[in-house]
Order: C-alpha cells, then structure tokens, then sequence
C-alpha cells in the first residue's frame, strides 16, 4: 500500500549543508507534493531534539513514511529508524537522502545548481519510499563456541581470554607447538624478561583450560557459514606417532640416527628426524618428519613402486623399540575434524624476509643471519647454550655488524613500510652480545632510531651508556667476505664520510612479511589482505580488529608487525569482540535480503552463479531458486542478472529503482 | 694535474634559509633537467655507501640532496664531487625512494656547463696514443659543453 | 656452410685499441655459424648516455644508427643488432627503450632527422652474452675443443651491463649469465664480490690515479679469492683494470698484477682458436701468455 502520508525532515548540519544548500527552498518545494503532509527542516537531526522532532512529528501528524535529508546513510540510518520505531512507525519505513555527501558538499561553488540537486535526490528517495513494506528483522541462532587460528603470544592470549570468558575455544596452530615467534626469542625488550618464562605459564594454562581444545601440528581446511554459525573443517596433519600414548619422554630421539637442520632453529641448530620441538614443547609431543625419516621414505618409495623389494626388508625402528607405550606406529594419522563455531580470530603472527633475499649483504654466506636466526644463537635453550658462535667455524666472533632497514623503508627495491620492531631488537640483541661477550666489538648501522614505545628510549640510551654498542648513522651498501672476515662497506652521513670495518658476522634486520600461507587462508576466510600477507582490517584507526566478514576478527602481528606489548593487547581486544557477538543468544540480521518470486522463477540459475555468498540454492524438486536468509546480504547482485526480476532485494525492487532513476534524471 | 688533497666542502659552519627551498628556481631548474623530486630523499645514506667514487669526493653523494633541500645550490656548485661522480648508476638502482642520482649530478654539471664551462681541458689530455676512444669519448661528454 | 648474417655495432674502441675484443667475437660467432657484419654508415654510440631529461640531443646519435639498423635488417632478415662493447650495448639499449617509452621524444627525434625513415621501434638491441644464450650455452659445450680447466676466472660485469634496471642482461646484485657461459667453457669460475662494481670509467682520462685505486681494490680482490684472471666485457673496463695496474703497482707496494681477458678471448680459447690474429695478446699490458699457455 503505498504511503500518502510522508513527513520529510531536512537537516541543516549546522553550517554543512545550509552552508550551500536553501534548505527553507527545499522544505518549501518537498511540501507542495501531495503525499507529503510534514516538511521541514532543524539544525541538526541526528541530535536529541533532532530525534524528538521525528518521534513527536510521527503520532502528531501520523505519519506513514519517513525521509530524512541528512549526511551518508552509513552514519545516521540506524539512528532514524530507531527514533521512528520507538514512536510506533516500522523502521523500514524511513530512508535517506543524502543531500550532504551528494548535493552540499561537492557543489559548495554553486549553491543554485546544490539546491537543485537536493531537490531532486529528495523526490527521487520519496519515490523509493512509497513502495516499501514495513519489515521485521530476522533472527540468526549463535553458536557459543569460538576459533582462534594461530597459537603465538597473541592468539594465546585470546584463546585464554575466551576460555576464561566461558566460551569453549579451539585453538589452531601450524606449528607441533603453539609459541610462536615469542617462543624462539632469547630475551624481550625493553624488559629483557626471558620469553619462554613469561610464555609457558600461558602454554601451560591452554593445555589445561577445561574450556580450551589444542589442535596442534595442524591447519583449518575449509570454513562454512556465517556470523554466528561457522562450520570449520580442521586438518590434523600426519604425526606418524599416536599422541594420545605419547608422553614426551624423548627416548627416541636420542636413539634416530637422522639428523637434519631444525625449522625451530631456522637452520641453527639441528633435530633428528623424529623430534618434539624442545623440553618447553606445548603440546609435549614427538613427531616423525616424513621428508628426512629413512624408515618413512622407503615405504614411501615402495608404495609409489620405485622400489620393488623381493622379501620383506626391516627398515629402522630404533625409535619404536625404545618407546615403552608403543606410541609409534608410522603409520598415517591425518585427520579432518570438523567443529562448528560462532566466531573466529585469526592471529596467524608474521615472517621476516631471509638473508638470501639480499645478495648485496652477503646474504648467502653463513655468518651472514637475519635477527630472528641471530636470535637462537642468543637463547640460553638453543643450539649453543646463549653464546653466539659464527654458524661457519663455530668461533665466538669479536666484532659484530648490526644493519638496520634491510629491505624496510624501501619502495623501490622491497617494502614501502617500516617494520616497527627492528630498531628495538637489534637494540637489544647488541645489547644481549655485549652480556655473552663484552670484549666483543658491536656496531649497530641505523637510519633512524624508532624507539616510540614505554621505556624504549631509556632502553636506546643503556645500549650506549651500559654497554657500550656502537652507533653509526647510515645504511650499509655492501657486505662482502674477505679471507675469513666480512668487509662492511657503510657510510657515516653525520660526519660524511664512507665506513668500511671488517666484522666476524653480519646480523641482518630484515623486512617482516605476513606468514607463509595467510593468504590462502584469507581466501577461505573470504577476508583481504595485502600484497605483503597483511590482513586487512575494516577501519585502520577506528576498528582494527574487525574485518568486513561479520564474526571474523584479527589480532596481533597477522593485521602488521607489532611487539608482543600489543599483539597481546589486541588478542584481548579481538575477545572483546568477539563476545559483543557471541553473548547474544540470536543475532539481529537486517531484513533488507533477496526475496524470491516462485510463481516467476524459472530456476534457470544465475542468479546463484552471481552470488559471492553462496546463499542461493536451486531446489531440485520444485526448479525455483532459494534464498538462504542467514547467509545472504542483500547486495543485490542476483537481481541484477535474472532475466525475469524473480529475485528482488525487498524495498529495492525494480519498480522503485525505475522511479528513483527517473526522478534523478529529469533534465531541468 | 693531480694528487689534491680533498679538503672539507662547507667553509662556513652557518647557512641561512631565506626561502622555502621549494620555490627556489635554482633547485627548481634541477630538478626540471634531471627529472627527479628531490624531496624525496630520506637520507638513508645507501647511494654513498655503495658509491665507487665516494672515498675521493669533498662531500657525499647524499649529502648533495640535502644541500638541495635546503635550497643551497651555491655551494654545490664550488663542489668537486658532481665532476667526482662515474655515472654508474649504482647510487641509482640502490635508492629506495627511485631517485636516479647520476641523472642530478649531471644536472649540477650542466648548471655550469651550459654556461660554457670546460671542466677539462681537451688539449691537455695526455696518453692520447693509448686511451681508448670511449675513455675520451665520455669523458668530454660529461665533462665538456 | 653458410653462415647466418646477423646485424653487429663494433663501436670505435673495437677498431683500435681493443682489436683482440673485435677479433675473438668475430672469430667465435662464426664457429657458431654466424658472420657477424657490421652495420654499414655506423657512428659512435657516444659512449655514455644523456641523463639530462630536458634535452634530446644527446639520443640522436643513437636512434640515427637504430634507424640504420632498421633498414638493414630488411636486407639481412633478422632484427638483432648485437654489440659487445659494455658502452655500446647500453646506450643502444637505452635509446630505444627511451624513445618507446617517451613517444613524444620519439616523434621529435623522426622529424629532426626528416632525411632518414621513422624509427619504428623493430630493433632488438642485444649484448653479445644474450645473443649467446639464445643460442643456447649447452649448445655452446659442443664446440669446446680445448676445456679451460684449472683455469681461475674472476667474472666481471662492469655497471653497464647491469645498470639501470631496464637495460640489465641478468639480476643486477647476483647475475649469474657470465659465470655460466665460464662453467661451459670449462673453467673454473671464482666467488668475486667486487663482480658488478665500477671501475672508474672516464675518470681514467684525467684522474688516474682515482681509477689506479679503483684498480687496486678489485684486483686485490680478486687475488684474495684465488683468481687466475679476471673477465670482462667492456674495453674501457679492460684498460681500467688492465693499464692502470702500473699506476696502482707504483703506488702500492706488494701489489701482485693479475692479466685481464675478454670474455670472448676466453670462448675463443676453449674453442681452439689460439692465433694471435684472433687474441692479439700484445694489446695487453698485463701479459696473460704465462696463465693462458696450456691453451696457447
């Protein structure tokens, strides 16, 4: 039924509109329409008065419809349809018109031609208006249960947060262990606190959380669904050990024969090849590589038919024989598990760039490392006990070169953006050089010192007062080797002069990156990211956890490189979120979705290619296309391409579209 | 006509800024003949430290984009390092911010070139018989009207 | 058998001071089975390239012989113009993608030289080390006669080749073209850092004793990482490396000289042809004939 009597409500945004539109003129033309009976304008809607304005307007002069002539709907629609709902009128009963974003502001040269147009864009919203039907919003059920996929210091946090918050939590990490990049790092800044200290008591609590399900060594596969109701597929990748028998002994790995370099040591150090990743593992699991364990490549080579043995043959099982639960079976344990939940975080952390990348450092020699492989040699856990030894010759070295900016800060040749921690880690880690081995010369080759965070500049000032670290101004051109020494070609542009000083190893502060595999996973997620692996958030100031996927969250180093100080304050902030969602026990969802006409479907099925929600089904018996209203948000894309307008988005059907259009084209 | 000692550019310890060095025409005119911005410059310092010539010039590659920026063309035309510079790109293709430096220093060189001015003298140029040709070639092109 | 005609640019230093460079990349085309003939009416490259952006006088020369080069591959069927001189490779190769890139230069320059016919951008400027490895280097392992093993090299770009980004044959910080091309002809090729450094280029005119230090630290160099010679491409490189290790002798004492060889002396080597009337040894002033006598 359409609507006769319509109230308009032109707003003067103080000077914002009025400043270039006659907003009296406009009031004044809107009201010699016929279906309007109310036309007026007030200085500011969106404010008190504003509202008690529409609110009194609808019962005093009983109002079936309402237009607001205001700034963008994305700022103040919810705010008009609540004020008219709370004077008795359906809210999908009042529009828009933007007269600010699209007749002031962009015409402020010419107030006759934005009066024109405001005119115009009020008409056209009214005869959009007239045809909408009053609508109740749906109700989606929430799943109370939540994801978080990465298992670093971030995603601990909020899967802790979680927990604690009653909500049962999964926990997925990549890794055999959760810990992540703050697992690996021999002390933090400005603190200098052992990370592993500060990390394992949180390791420890998501072990044992009642409310916390570990999926360790593994990687979601697929993710369904919507806010509130996402059906995860969750591969558990193939450990060849029965983890349930497994106690972390570590009887076999003192008995493999097969030792190969260590991805935790990021080729530091070396693991055999059944391994857990250390004593601090969470979980305490051991793992067979398939790629370097001979047992598992022989069967492996044998089931392709490369090898044809003529009798059964006993390969290796040094490890088995000394494992008293029997855990190891080596046979393929992979999984697929599936769990259903209400919302995800992703906190899938972040890469730094390898020292190959940057052949004019000597990125190739072996001496040459990048901070976080430096970073092994210092931990008091790793391959040499916390005294850094030249990986070539195992010798302590006595000068150290630090480069700041390898490949940050770099449009042309690397990344645009700085990579925020560096400057703070090579800090520290001459510092950390300086406490293994204080006869040890250290120059530290900066462009500018980025210290921006609570106590980092008084952590600067100690590395030149207490330890004496070198500071040089200036970036470093060329590194290469000379008989057993590494020549540093730098410059000094303070004093201006060329640097050149011969170094026994070279520690690279190269660029972080998102981690290997996150763009895939955003692509399951159906979340952006950058060309460098960031994920995208919806608002870089205002929402930074949020992604424009409802239910999707992303916290820490996965949305950019960040200290733990904030990776850990976001994993907070990301449950925060989260809960806002996950404590309701419906979600409201905006009724403003496709709608079918089955008399006029022909179910010829485009309408279900075009939709990038997957929320068109074609039902087989009756051949008529089906909206998934849960799934479904109302882009109107599906109505766009059927050929018989049997799909239409409610309040945009065609009719009003067409009128709409028609108003605004009229030429004057 | 050789071994100078390669004393120190600046010889007064202050400059005065009297314009913005954005308006200045003359750093307006180099950057028109070498087609690079300037202002881009971070003074990262990589184009001097991987510079061949840097070791023998009186002030370095990257030092010269900050006189520019601070609008001081004068003093870089009293300069030895524009005629120091080999043109060979490595300042160009290390710069993070694309600046091509080789393009600037002949900028600076044309500054006074176009005014007629031999850096080097044609007649002088000794082992003639030996110099290969594009030695002379190239030399008398960056160096010459 | 009939050779293949390909379009070759000597440039002027080949036809004097650099004859062994001319002679050995003749000689080993043709036993690939191209003759190289030189385009008629060439001029001078100029050797170094106009930067100034406000000027197109400084590419006239150059898109002159591109225009040539035009023309007479009409007559030879191919459009490659090979040149083996480092200079001469990259001014060629500059103009032409100059001239593609700005059009309005391009257009300018055709109207200036109203007598000659448009340029029209047909040329494929290439330097001699990718000609070769569009021939294919493991087709070039079949007319090794004479492996240079035991034979140290040193590879040396040079910046020509590399510098700027658009005219460089390989990657500009680890380039790996020459070194292969080495590993075919069998010798033994050396980790040299210094590979893509400059060696002083013009300055060689007036300040000598600027390229004699430049000298010093490459040769030094490459006599720390255990080179027997090191390989270049560029005669003006040659001379730097090879002339000016008098001065860099006098001036530092206990320096060790070290012969310089074009790359192409070395394919012409490994192919057999050992005559002087392809290596023209007496052209160098360090003289490789001791190292190189295996092969001599």
């Amino acid at each position: 039924m359409a609507m006769k009597r319509i109230g308009v409500f032109i707003c003067h945004c103080g000077r914002n509109i009025a400043g270039s539109v006659d907003v009296k003129r406009v009031a004044e033309e809107i009201g010699n329409r016929e279906d309007v009976v109310l036309s007026t304008t007030y200085i500011f809607m969106c404010s008190e008065p504003g509202q008690k304005l529409i609110e009194e307007s609808i019962k005093k002069y009983n109002l079936d419809g309402v237009v607001v002539a205001n700034c963008s709907p994305t700022l103040h629609e919810k705010t008009m349809r609540n004020a008219a709902a709370r004077a008795g009128l359906n809210p999908y009963r009042v529009e828009i018109a933007n007269i600010r974003e699209w007749a002031a502001w962009p015409h402020e040269d010419n107030p006759e031609a934005a009066t024109r147009k405001a005119i115009r864009i009020i008409n056209a919203t009214i005869e959009k208006l007239k045809a909408n039907a009053s609508l109740e919003p749906i109700e989606v059920p929430v799943t109370r249960r939540a994801l978080v996929i990465g298992g670093g210091v971030s995603g601990i946090q909020a899967a802790l947060d979680l927990a604690d918050a009653g909500i049962e939590t999964i926990l997925v990490e990549k890794e055999p262990s959760i810990g992540g990049n703050m697992f690996r790092l021999s002390e933090t800044f400005p603190t200098l606190d052992c990370p592993q200290c500060i990390l394992t008591p949180k390791m420890n609590d998501v072990a044992q959380h009642p409310n916390i399900k570990l999926y360790a060594y593994s990687e979601v596969e697929s993710v369904e669904g919507y806010m509130g109701n996402f059906k995860v597929r969750i591969k558990k990748k193939s450990t060849f050990v029965d983890w349930d028998k497994c106690t972390g002994c570590g009887e076999c790995l003192r008995v493999c024969p097969i030792s190969v370099k260590s991805e935790y040591d990021l080729g530091m150090g070396e693991r055999k090849a059944i391994y857990i990743v250390n004593e601090q593992a969470v979980p305490l699991k051991a793992l067979i590589d398939e790629n370097s364990c001979i047992r598992l490549q022989f069967e492996k080579k044998v089931r392709e038919g490369k090898i044809k043995p003529k009798k059964a043959v006993k390969i290796c099982s040094k490890c088995a024989d000394v494992c008293e639960p029997n855990a190891i079976h080596f046979k393929n344990n992979e999984e697929i598990v599936e769990e259903e939940v209400g919302a995800i975080i992703v906190a899938t952390g972040f890469e730094v760039m390898p020292a190959e990348s940057f052949p004019e450092l000597g990125g190739k020699y072996p001496d040459v490392l990048t901070a976080l492989q430096f970073e092994r040699l210092l931990a008091p856990s790793g391959p040499t006990a916390g005294v850094p030894r030249r990986p070539s010759d195992g010798k302590v070295p006595e000068s150290i070169a630090f480069i700041h900016c390898v490949g940050s800060r770099d449009p042309q040749n690397g990344v645009p953006y700085c990579s925020r921690i560096c400057c703070m880690y090579t800090i520290k880690q001459a510092i950390l050089v300086k406490h293994a081995l204080p006869n040890t010369a250290v120059y530290d080759f900066y462009i500018d010192i980025r210290s921006n965070g609570k106590g980092y500049e008084e952590f600067y000032h100690r590395a030149k007062e207490e330890y004496g670290v070198n500071f040089i101004r200036g970036k470093v051109s060329k590194v290469y080797k000379v008989g057993d020494k590494y020549r540093v070609q730098g410059v000094d542009t303070l004093t201006g002069r060329i640097i050149e000083v011969d170094v026994d190893m070279v520690i690279l502060a190269t660029a972080a990156k998102g981690s290997t595999g996150v763009k895939e996973l955003a692509k399951k997620l159906r979340i952006p990211y950058d060309e460098w692996g960031w994920l995208k958030e919806t608002h870089l100031k205002l929402r930074p956890l949020e992604t424009p996927v409802g239910g999707v969250f992303i916290a820490g180093a996965a949305q950019f490189v960040k200290d733990i100080t904030d990776s850990v304050s976001q994993g907070s902030g990301a449950v925060a979120k989260a809960m806002a969602l996950l404590s309701k026990p419906q979600l409201e969802k905006d009724p403003l979705l496709a709608r079918v006409d089955t008399e006029i479907c022909a179910g010829c099925g485009r309408c279900k290619d075009q939709c990038a929600y997957g929320a068109i089904n074609i039902d087989p018996v009756r051949h008529v296309a089906v909206v998934n209203e849960a799934l479904c948000e109302g882009c109107g894309a599906c109505s766009a391409n059927c050929p018989t307008t049997a799909i239409q988005v409610v309040n945009f059907k065609k009719g009003q579209i067409i009128r709409a259009v028609d108003v605004l084209a009229e030429v004057f | 006509m050789f071994e100078y000692k390669i004393l120190r550019l600046v010889k007064e310890m202050k400059y005065t800024i009297k314009k913005d060095p954005h308006q200045d025409e003359r750093v307006q005119e180099i950057i028109e003949i070498s087609g690079q911005n300037i202002f881009l410059c971070y003074q990262c310092g990589r184009c001097s430290s991987g510079c061949p010539m840097a070791e023998f010039m009186d002030v370095l590659p990257s030092q010269v984009f900050m006189f520019l920026q601070e609008g001081d063309v004068d003093t870089l035309l009293n300069a030895k390092t524009p005629w120091i510079c080999a043109a060979c790109f490595t300042c160009t293709v290390r710069c993070p911010v694309g600046l091509d430096l080789a393009a600037v220093m002949e900028a600076i060189r044309e500054l006074q070139l176009r005014k007629n001015y031999d850096y080097i003298d044609p007649y002088k140029v000794e082992e003639r018989n030996i110099l290969p040709p594009i030695a002379l070639v190239s030399n008398f092109r960056k160096f010459t009207p | 058998m009939s050779l293949k005609k390909i379009m070759f640019y000597p440039g002027c230093t080949l036809k004097g001071v650099a004859k062994n460079l001319e002679d050995s990349t003749l000689a080993t085309a043709r036993e690939l089975g191209y003759e190289f003939v030189e385009l008629p009416d060439w001029t001078c490259c100029g050797a170094v390239y106009g930067l100034a952006q406000d000027s197109v006088k400084f590419t006239i020369a150059n898109v002159r012989n591109l225009i040539k080069a035009q023309k007479y591959s009409e007559e030879i069927g191919d459009n490659r113009l090979v040149a083996v001189c480092s200079m001469c490779y990259n001014n060629l190769r500059r103009a032409h993608l100059d001239v593609m890139k700005n059009r309005d230069k391009l257009h300018t320059l055709n109207i200036f030289m109203d007598e000659e016919p448009d340029y029209r951008g047909e040329i494929n400027v290439q330097h001699y080390l990718q000609f070769l490895k569009g021939y294919g280097f493991d087709r070039i392992a079949e007319k090794v006669k004479k492996p240079l093993k035991g034979l140290k090299v040193a590879p040396y770009y040079g910046c020509l080749l590399l510098r700027p980004e658009e005219v460089a044959i390989d990657d500009r910080e680890d380039p790996h073209i020459l070194e292969d091309l080495l590993e075919i002809l069998g010798a033994e090729v050396v980790d040299y850092p210094l590979k893509n450094e400059c060696c002083g280029s013009y300055h060689t005119v007036d300040k000598r004793e600027f390229v004699a230090e430049r000298t010093y630290k490459l040769v030094s160099i490459a006599r720390e990482v255990d080179a027997d010679v090191i390989s270049t491409s560029c005669p003006l490189c040659f001379f730097n490396l090879d002339r000016r290790q008098e001065i860099a002798a006098v001036r530092h004492k206990g320096f060790k000289k070290m012969p310089i060889l074009y790359f192409t002396q070395l394919m012409a080597l490994a192919f057999g042809l050992n005559g002087n009337e392809v290596l023209h040894l007496e052209q160098h002033y360090v003289s490789p004939k001791e190292v190189l006598a295996p092969w001599l």
